[in-house]
């Protein structure tokens, strides 16, 4: 049972980042536009040449 | 039909049709300089769907020197960068052409203080939530090895699962225990206070139980609750932000340039808030007055119909007064400021709106009532389950146990879910109807609703005057008569050209404002106008017409008529089998709304209402105990939307209306019984979970008092109160109108 001393601390710091991967992602302005987001995937960056 | 095809083309086929578009402001006055880059924050209304997204962007990136452009597409505001001499009108013109609306953006510290708000409930939610599911991936271990587990283990956990909590608390929490000490300040007390008081007592003697070693410690109950509290606050905050950013578009609305001659005739370009009384301003064709001002030279027909609903354009000539929100239809107009901006009508009726709103602000949401019912109970509660334990010999320690998971399990996460998941999914549905909700209580108010009054001029009807009498002019006037009617901006013209269809446009059309237009066609004399004009016959003729005479022929009569909107009839039955009382309250002539009134059932008319004509009878129609439904769109309206119980504004409406208005709709009339049985809806749903609320505290309470929650039962009955208050929000989806 002694692995549990790893494993609990591996299991937060995996959780902590993701919360900050959520933190970075609301302060860069991600979820400002969510009707936006949806559509410009579907734009095409290339033009034809 | 050339503008049929014009509107399929252009704009946003999904979503909002633009406000009727004059010509704007010279963009050039709101150009701002960032760095080698020139920048222009514009207002895109009338965009709404994935297409207008690529189709705006790919345009104004195809301009010369554009090194950005973006839109939002949920708020519209659209960021363009350049570098080199391109016109900032030219970018402005690119948006119009497309056929959007679009006006200079105003930028206020306030709106960023909005966004921060959201942003940071919205991470304190994060965070709150990463910590709850960690939390609990220990408790369950606790749970599961009750029994076998040794004391250390478990005390091991529990101080982990304190670590966890504690920062998450402190930054979570920050939120409700701010709010709860400024109110305890004034001697007064909110939600917030017995949710402060449950998260930092359930902690505090989490860690006394760590310390101690015992078996419950509570960092999940507390960590949990702050989470679900949070969901509600967050959806609340977006819910508000959204009414902001739709005050903004009324300021931006003010926000455009004015041509000021100078002393030397030459003419600037100023922003209208540098207008002052004096001014000589000159009002192009297709402009708007943004100041009322006396003529001075010039004469032109102005289109009125924001400003009084009436249909017609009018003549204006030296020495008249133009309001603002008029429309220039003709030559260009010089004038004097009567006023500056502040003191014209169009802020004349901003103050009557905020007026009406602050009245409205006192309305008390049901959300409220609950919470003032809510808070002495669950203090009351907590306290006297205290003073019982002790009194029937429990050590103090155990007594306050007690307490504090009474605290816990009437925690009011249902109570907090209940009104904001019903608001979010009943706007959802609205939405994808073409519906934007701009306020959470609308809903409540809208639910109301016993009395409806609708204006007639573009919300009954489109309008536009539509020709009547196509098909039984004699062959080719209507041909003739349009290639007139092109070369002006008139509206009986425009509906000539649109009944004509694609064609040429004569060549040499002189325009004599309040009379007509006058061309050569084949060497004859052509005459487009009034009876005066053509030399007709003077006749009563009911409604407008046009005359149009060439040469030596007898002049030919175009019958006009404003007609309503398809389907109306059928909205206006639905309406009345529900029970609801209908009028029609418009600034137009007699003729014209009764005879609007008879085509769509409504019997109850007023004609010639001004814009405090309107207020009044609303005030009267309130002293009489009824909650009224405004549905407008005029700038004569707006009062009159602001003061109303609820107030809805088609799409095509002035933006000032727009602002007034509890929800903007795009499409005819049809859509208010939707709206009207979607809000019927969401209210009972909010009833229903506010019922079931209760009921769960009923359950509750005695289990807590009687001192028989474990962790375990407070987990398990904070989320199932939270989850079955959300599923049953999701039933307003189901089925209801087709």
């Amino acid at each position: 049972m002694e692995i549990i001393i790893y494993l609990i601390p591996v299991a937060l710091c995996l959780g902590a980042a993701g919360l900050a991967a959520f933190i970075w992602s609301v302060n860069s302005g991600q979820y400002e536009d969510l009707d936006g987001a949806s559509y410009r995937i579907l734009e095409d960056e290339d033009k034809p040449l | 039909m050339s503008m049929m095809a014009d509107t399929v083309e252009r704009g946003c086929p999904s979503g909002l049709a633009p406000p009727a578009e004059d010509r704007a402001s010279d963009f050039s006055a709101f150009v701002r300089e960032a760095g080698k880059e020139k920048a222009l924050s514009l207002s895109v209304r009338g965009a709404k769907c994935g297409g207008c997204l690529s189709k705006i962007e790919g345009a104004l990136q195809a301009l010369p020197g554009v090194t950005t452009a973006r839109m939002n597409l949920s708020t519209g505001a659209t960021d363009v960068r350049w570098t080199g001499s391109l016109d900032p009108n030219r970018v402005a013109q690119t948006i119009r052409d497309l056929g959007y609306g679009v006006s200079a953006r105003v930028e206020v510290n306030d709106a960023d203080l909005h966004k921060a708000e959201e942003r940071k409930l919205l991470i304190a939610m994060g965070v709150a939530g990463f910590a709850a599911a960690n939390i609990m991936l220990l408790s369950v271990s606790v749970w599961g090895g009750h029994g076998e587990m040794g004391e250390a283990t478990r005390r091991g956990l529990h101080a982990i699962s304190g670590l966890i909590a504690l920062p998450a608390v402190i930054f979570s929490g920050r939120h409700f225990f701010g709010s709860a000490w400024s109110v305890l300040r004034k001697g007064k007390a909110n939600m917030d206070v017995p949710i402060s008081l449950a998260v930092i007592l359930a902690f505090s003697v989490s860690v006394w139980a760590t310390i101690k070693g015992a078996e419950h410690a509570y960092f999940d109950a507390c960590v949990m609750l702050l989470f679900f509290l949070l969901i509600g606050r967050f959806l609340d905050a977006r819910l508000r932000r959204r009414a902001y950013s739709a005050a903004l578009d009324l300021a931006s609305f003010q926000n455009r340039s004015v041509n000021r001659l100078s002393c030397s005739g030459e003419v600037n370009a100023v922003r209208a808030a540098e207008v002052v009384a004096g001014d000589r301003l000159l009002l192009a064709a297709g402009e708007r007055a943004v100041v009322d001002m006396t003529i001075l030279d010039g004469v032109s027909e102005v289109d009125e119909s924001l400003v009084t609903g009436e249909s017609l354009p009018r003549l204006a000539s030296a020495g008249s007064k133009l309001f603002a929100g008029s429309v220039n239809l003709g030559a260009p107009l010089t004038g004097q400021a009567l006023a500056g901006t502040e003191d014209s009508l169009l802020s004349d009726i901003a103050r009557m709106m905020e007026a009406g709103e602050q009245r409205r602000s006192g309305y008390r949401k049901i959300a409220d009532r609950a919470v003032s019912l809510y808070v002495p109970f669950v203090h009351t509660t907590a306290v006297l389950a205290f003073l019982g334990w002790l009194m029937l010999g429990a050590g103090v320690e155990h007594a306050i146990m007690i307490a504090v998971t009474t605290l816990i399990i009437t925690c009011p996460c249902a109570l907090a879910l209940a009104a904001p998941v019903a608001q979010v999914v009943a706007s959802g549905r609205l939405f994808r109807k073409g519906i934007f909700l701009k306020s959470g209580d609308a809903l409540e108010r809208l639910s109301e609703i016993d009395h409806i009054v609708f204006d007639k001029t573009g919300t009954l009807t489109l309008g536009e005057p539509e020709l009547m009498n196509a098909d039984r002019v004699p062959a080719g006037a209507l041909t003739m008569a349009a290639s007139l009617a092109r070369a002006s901006r008139h509206p009986l013209s425009r509906a000539l050209v649109s009944a004509a269809g694609p064609g040429q446009m004569a060549t040499n059309v002189r325009e004599q404002p309040g009379l007509g237009l006058e061309a050569e066609i084949d060497g004859k004399v052509c005459r487009l106008g009034s009876a005066d004009w053509t030399g007709a016959p003077q006749d009563a003729a009911k409604g407008p017409v046009l005359w149009f005479a060439c040469g030596d022929e007898t002049p030919v009569r175009f019958d006009f008529h404003d007609v309503a909107q398809a389907g109306t009839r059928r909205t206006v039955e639905t309406l009345q089998a529900e029970g609801y009382e209908l009028e029609v309250l418009s600034g137009d002539r007699e003729e014209a709304v009764a005879a609007v009134s008879r085509d769509v059932g409504i019997n109850h008319w007023t004609a010639s209402a001004s814009p405090t004509v309107k207020v009044k009878r609303l005030e009267a129609l309130r002293a009489e105990g009824h909650n009224v439904l405004m549905v407008g769109d005029g700038l004569n309206d707006a009062g009159a939307l602001s003061l109303a119980h609820a107030a809805l504004a088609p799409g095509a409406a002035m933006d000032i209306s727009q602002s007034a208005s509890d929800a903007v709709y795009s499409g005819g009339p049809e859509k208010v019984p939707f709206i009207l049985e979607t809000a019927k809806r969401a209210q009972n749903i909010t009833r229903q979970n506010f019922a079931l609320a209760a009921i769960y505290n009923v359950i509750a309470v005695p289990i807590a008092v009687t001192g028989h929650v474990t962790p375990l039962v407070a987990a398990i009955a904070m989320s199932a109160s939270s989850l079955i208050v959300t599923l049953n929000a999701l039933r307003i989806e189901a089925g209801g109108h087709s």
